[in-house]
C-alpha cells in the first residue's frame, strides 16, 4: 500500500471539517474588536489653522461624545458635512481626526469646522490604532473614554435618529447602551 | 399544472439516476452485457427528463406564474423577457435546476457520442454521471424544490435582484455550470478508469477534448464574470479575489493544469495517476465552488441567500463524492502501470512544470480563500484574506510558468534541447528587455514589477509567433511551402499557439491597466472639467430618467474630441429597493474612460469617479482569444474522427493524407 497516494484524501478531511465546522458559525456578524475597550493612545497635533490638537485625555470629558474620522479628499466625507455641522451647532460635541490629508485645514475653513478639536493624522497610524478602514467613520466613545459605537460610511440623517442619537441618550442615562450593534 | 408537471419530471429523473448509476456499474463489474446496454437509454432519459423539467419551469417564468414560490421571490411582471428567463438560474434553485440538466446533457453526449468507446468503460462513465446526478437531484427534492407552490398566490413577484439584471450576468451562470459540470466528463472518466485499473491513450484522447470544451465554457464564464464586475460594480477594477471569483478560478486553475496533463498521458502514456487525480480534483473544487456560493460558509457580495440546512447537504455530498474518490483513487492509483520516461528538459518536463505551478496556483487559492475559516473554526479569529496575499502568490508563481511556456512548445518529447530552444527564442527575449525598458522609462524609471510583466507578456507572445514561424519555415522557404506547411500543421498545434498568445494579450492588458490607469475622485459641478490621464472630461449636469422598472439618475460627461458623451447612471429599483450603478465606459483598444455618478451633495455637485484605464480590454479580449484557441483546437481531426495518433505521425510525412 502506497501511503502517498492517500495525502490528497488527508487534506480533503482536514478541508471538510473546517468546512463543517465552518457551517455552523455566523459568518455575517463581524465584531469590532475595539467596542467597549478604551479608546487607543494616541497625541495628534492640530490640523493647520486650528489651535486644539487631540489626545486620548482630551476624550475623557465625562459626557459621550462624537469621533469623525474624515478627509478633504473623501467624497462621502462632504456628503456628510452638512449634516456634522448641523449636529454642532445643537450642541453636540464632535471630534476629528483628519486622515492621511495636507489640505484639512484650507477645507475646514472654506467649508465650516464642526469640531471641537482636531487632530492631524497625517500618517494614518492613529487611525489603524483605531481601528479605522476607510474614510468617513464615526465612534461615540462614553464619558471615561471607551468605545461605545462604531459607524463605517458617511453619516446619513437616519443614521442620528435611529442610532447615534439614542445611543447617546442611553450613554448619558445609564452609561451603557444597545441601540448600536456593530458596524 | 406546469409545476406539478416538472415536479414530477423531477422526480422520475431521480430514479432514472439510481438505475443509470447502479444497473450499469454492476453491470460493467459483473460483466453483464444486458446491464451495461442500459446505460446510454438510461443516460438519454435523464437528459430528457430535466429538460422537461426545465422548460416547465421557464415556462412558468415567462408567463408569469405568480402561484410557484420560485418564480414570485425572482420575478416580477414588469420585467424585460430576457431577465424573465435569466431569471430562471439567477436564483438557487433553478440554477441548481440548470446544473443538474447540463450534467444530463453531458451524460447524454457520452450515449451519443461514445460509439467507439469499450461498452463497460462507457457504462462506468455514465453510471458515474448518473452518481453525481443523484446527489443534485436528491439535493433539490429535498431541500431546494423549484417548484412549490405559493398558496395563495401573491398578485405580482418581487422581482430579481436588480444588480443581476444584466446581459452579462444573465449568460454568466450557464457559461460558468457549462464549465464546472464539464468536468464531470473527466471526472467520471478517470473514476471508471480507476474502476478498470487501466489508463490507455485512448481513455485521454476521449477525456481531452471534453476537458478542453468544459475549459472554454469555463474561461469565457470567468471573463464574462470579471468584465460585469468591472461595469456594473462601477470601481473600475475586475477581479477582486472575492470567495466567489475564487471559486470559479480554483477550478480554472486546476482544470487548465489537466489539459495540459491529459496532452501527455495521450502522446505519451506518461503521467498516468497524476492526471486522473487532476481530474478528480477539478471537478472537486468544481464542486467546492458550488458548496462555497450556496452554504453560507464564506460570505461574499454575490452569493445567493445560504442556509446551513443546505450546507449541511453539501457537506455530506462532497464528502461522499470527494472523499470516496479520493480512497478510491488511494486505493487504485499505486496499480497503475507507470508510462514513458523523459528527461526533465523535454517537452513532457515543461510540461509537469506547468502542471505543478498551476496545481500550486490552485492550491495557494485554496488556502486563501479557507483561511479565515480555518482560523475563525479554530480561534474564533475574524480575518479577511485579500489581494496582498494573492498578488504576493501570484506573481512569483506565474513568472516561471509564463518563461516556461515561451520555451516549452519549442522542445521536442522525450528529450528536448534547451539550450538550442533559447538560440532560437533569442529575439523573443531581447524584445522582452525591450519591452521591459521602454515600460522602466515611460514609467519614470518607477518601480520594476510593471516591468517584469511587460517582459513577459512580450515574451509569451513573441515566442508564440517564434514558434509558429519555425514551424512554418516562414521567410526560409517560399511563402507557398509555408502556406502548406501552415494547413497541415494539425489544429490542436494552432489552438495552442492561438490560445498562448491570448495569455500574452491578458498579460499585457493586467500590467498596463495596472500601472498607468488614472483615477479622479471629486464633487463636479455642471460645467466643470478635470483631466483624467490625457483626457478632458466636462461634466454637463444631471437629469433623472425612468427606466422600464427603475428610474435613474444620469450624469453626462462630455470627452474632449468625443461627440458622444459618458451617461453614467445610479438606478433605483423599486422591486425589490435596491440603487445600483450603471459606469458609462468609453472603450477603445488603447484604453478605456470610465466614469461613474454619485450622489448630489444637495448644493448642485455630484460626487463623480472617472478612471482612464489604458489597454485594459486587452483582459477580456486575451480570454476571448484563449478560448477561440481552445475551439480551434477542439475541431482537430482527430477529435472529429478518434484516429490513432499513428495515422497524424504519418500525415506529417506524406502530405496529401493530410488534405483529407
Amino acid at each position: 500500500m502506497n501511503l502517498r497516494a492517500f495525502l490528497p484524501l488527508a487534506v480533503f478531511a482536514v478541508i471538510a471539517v473546517a468546512l463543517g465546522v465552518g457551517l455552523f458559525l455566523n459568518p455575517r456578524n463581524i465584531p469590532s474588536a475595539l467596542i467597549g475597550k478604551p479608546v487607543p493612545e494616541f497625541n495628534l497635533r492640530p490640523v493647520a489653522g486650528r489651535a486644539n490638537g487631540l489626545a486620548t485625555a482630551d476624550l475623557k470629558t465625562g459626557e459621550p461624545v462624537l469621533v469623525n474620522v474624515f478627509a478633504s479628499w473623501c467624497v462621502p466625507c462632504r456628503i456628510e458635512h452638512p449634516l456634522l455641522m448641523q449636529l454642532a451647532r445643537g450642541g453636540m460635541p464632535i471630534f476629528g481626526i483628519n486622515q492621511r490629508d495636507d489640505k484639512g485645514g484650507p477645507w475646514l475653513d472654506e467649508t465650516g469646522d464642526p469640531y471641537k478639536r482636531t487632530g492631524d493624522d497625517r500618517n494614518g497610524r492613529a487611525s489603524i490604532d483605531w481601528g479605522v478602514y476607510g474614510v468617513p467613520e464615526t465612534f461615540i466613545v462614553t464619558g471615561d473614554g471607551r468605545i461605545a459605537c462604531k459607524h463605517i460610511g458617511p453619516l446619513m440623517p437616519n443614521d442620528v435618529e435611529t442610532k447615534i442619537k439614542p445611543a447617546m441618550a442611553d450613554l448619558k442615562a445609564k452609561g451603557s447602551t444597545d441601540k448600536c450593534s456593530a458596524g | 399544472m406546469t409545476a406539478e408537471l416538472g415536479h414530477y419530471a423531477l422526480v422520475l429523473a431521480l430514479v432514472v439516476a439510481l438505475v443509470q448509476c447502479v444497473l450499469p456499474i454492476w453491470g460493467a463489474h459483473r460483466g453483464n452485457p444486458s446491464f451495461i446496454a442500459l446505460a446510454p437509454p438510461a443516460a438519454l432519459m435523464q437528459c430528457a427528463l430535466l429538460l422537461l423539467s426545465f422548460s416547465c419551469l421557464t415556462a412558468a417564468y415567462v408567463t408569469s406564474d405568480f402561484s410557484i414560490i420560485n418564480v414570485v421571490q425572482n420575478s416580477h411582471s414588469a420585467k424585460p423577457l430576457i431577465y424573465k428567463i435569466s431569471g430562471v438560474w439567477g436564483n438557487h434553485e433553478g440554477s441548481l435546476l440548470l446544473w443538474s440538466l447540463i450534467l444530463a446533457v453531458f451524460g447524454a453526449a457520452v450515449a451519443v457520442f461514445g460509439g467507439n468507446l469499450p461498452p463497460a468503460l462507457r457504462a462506468r462513465v455514465i453510471g458515474v454521471q448518473g452518481f453525481v446526478g443523484i446527489g443534485f437531484l436528491l439535493f433539490m427534492l429535498l431541500t431546494s424544490n423549484p417548484f412549490l407552490r405559493a398558496i395563495p398566490a401573491p398578485p405580482d413577484g418581487m422581482g430579481l435582484n436588480p444588480i443581476l439584471q444584466d446581459i452579462g450576468l444573465a449568460l454568466h451562470p450557464p457559461m460558468l455550470y457549462l464549465g464546472y459540470v464539464g468536468f464531470s466528463m473527466a471526472f467520471s472518466f478517470a473514476i471508471a478508469a480507476l474502476l478498470e485499473g487501466r489508463v490507455d491513450p485512448a481513455w485521454a484522447r476521449w477525456v481531452r477534448p471534453w476537458t478542453l470544451v468544459a475549459w472554454c465554457f469555463l474561461t469565457a464564464g470567468v471573463a464574462l464574470g470579471s468584465y460585469w464586475a468591472y461595469y456594473e460594480l462601477g470601481w473600475g477594477g475586475w477581479w477582486f479575489w472575492d470567495p466567489v471569483e475564487n471559486a470559479s478560478f480554483m477550478p480554472w486553475l486546476a482544470g487548465t493544469a489537466l489539459l495540459h496533463s491529459a496532452i501527455v498521458v495521450e502522446k505519451r502514456d506518461a503521467l498516468k495517476s497524476w492526471t486522473i487525480l487532476l481530474a478528480i480534483l477539478t471537478f472537486s473544487l468544481s464542486l467546492l465552488g458550488t458548496f462555497i456560493v450556496r452554504s453560507g460558509v464564506l460570505n461574499s457580495v454575490h452569493s445567493f441567500a445560504s442556509d446551513p440546512a443546505r450546507g449541511v447537504f453539501i457537506l455530506a455530498f462532497l464528502v461522499v463524492v470527494v472523499g470516496g474518490s479520493l480512497t478510491l483513487f488511494a486505493i487504485r492509483a499505486p496499480t497503475l502501470k507507470p508510462g514513458g520516461l523523459f528527461s526533465a528538459m523535454s517537452r513532457e518536463g515543461a510540461l509537469v512544470l506547468n502542471n505543478l505551478l498551476l496545481a500550486t496556483a490552485a492550491a495557494s487559492v485554496l488556502l486563501g480563500t479557507l483561511y479565515p475559516l480555518f482560523l475563525d473554526a479554530i480561534t474564533g479569529q475574524k480575518v479577511s484574506v485579500g489581494p496582498p496575499y494573492f498578488n504576493a502568490i501570484f506573481i512569483p508563481l506565474m513568472t516561471p510558468l509564463i518563461a516556461a511556456l515561451g520555451i516549452g512548445p519549442m522542445l521536442a518529447w522525450k528529450r528536448g534541447d534547451v539550450p538550442g530552444a533559447f538560440g532560437r527564442l533569442k529575439f523573443a527575449f531581447i524584445l522582452a528587455v525591450l519591452a521591459a525598458l521602454v515600460g522602466w522609462y515611460v514609467n519614470g524609471f518607477g518601480p520594476l514589477l510593471p516591468l517584469l510583466g511587460l517582459g513577459l507578456a512580450m515574451w509569451l507572445g513573441a515566442s508564440v509567433l517564434v514558434e509558429l514561424g519555425e514551424r512554418l519555415k516562414l521567410f526560409r522557404v517560399p511563402f507557398g511551402d509555408s502556406w502548406g506547411r501552415a494547413r497541415r500543421t494539425p489544429r490542436a498545434t494552432w489552438g495552442m499557439s492561438i490560445a498562448h498568445f491570448g495569455m500574452a494579450l491578458t498579460i499585457m492588458g493586467i500590467t498596463v491597466s495596472e500601472t498607468w490607469k488614472t483615477e479622479s475622485l471629486q464633487v463636479m459641478r455642471p460645467g466643470e472639467s478635470v483631466m483624467v490621464g490625457p483626457e478632458r472630461l466636462t461634466f454637463q449636469g444631471a437629469t433623472m430618467v425612468q427606466g422600464p422598472n427603475y428610474v435613474a439618475q444620469r450624469g453626462s460627461f462630455a470627452v474632449a474630441g468625443n461627440t458622444t458623451p459618458l451617461e453614467p447612471e445610479t438606478r433605483r429599483f423599486s422591486s425589490p429597493q435596491m440603487d445600483t450603478t450603471e459606469a458609462a465606459i468609453h472603450s477603445t483598444p488603447l484604453a478605456d474612460i470610465y466614469a461613474v455618478i454619485g450622489e448630489a451633495d444637495g448644493k448642485g455637485g455630484f460626487a463623480a469617479r472617472l478612471y482612464w484605464k489604458p489597454m485594459v480590454l486587452w483582459i477580456w479580449l486575451g480570454a476571448v482569444v484563449m478560448v477561440l484557441g481552445g475551439i480551434v483546437s477542439l475541431s482537430d481531426r482527430r477529435h472529429r474522427v478518434g484516429a490513432p495518433v499513428r495515422r497524424e505521425k504519418k500525415a506529417a510525412v506524406t502530405p496529401a493524407a493530410g488534405k483529407a
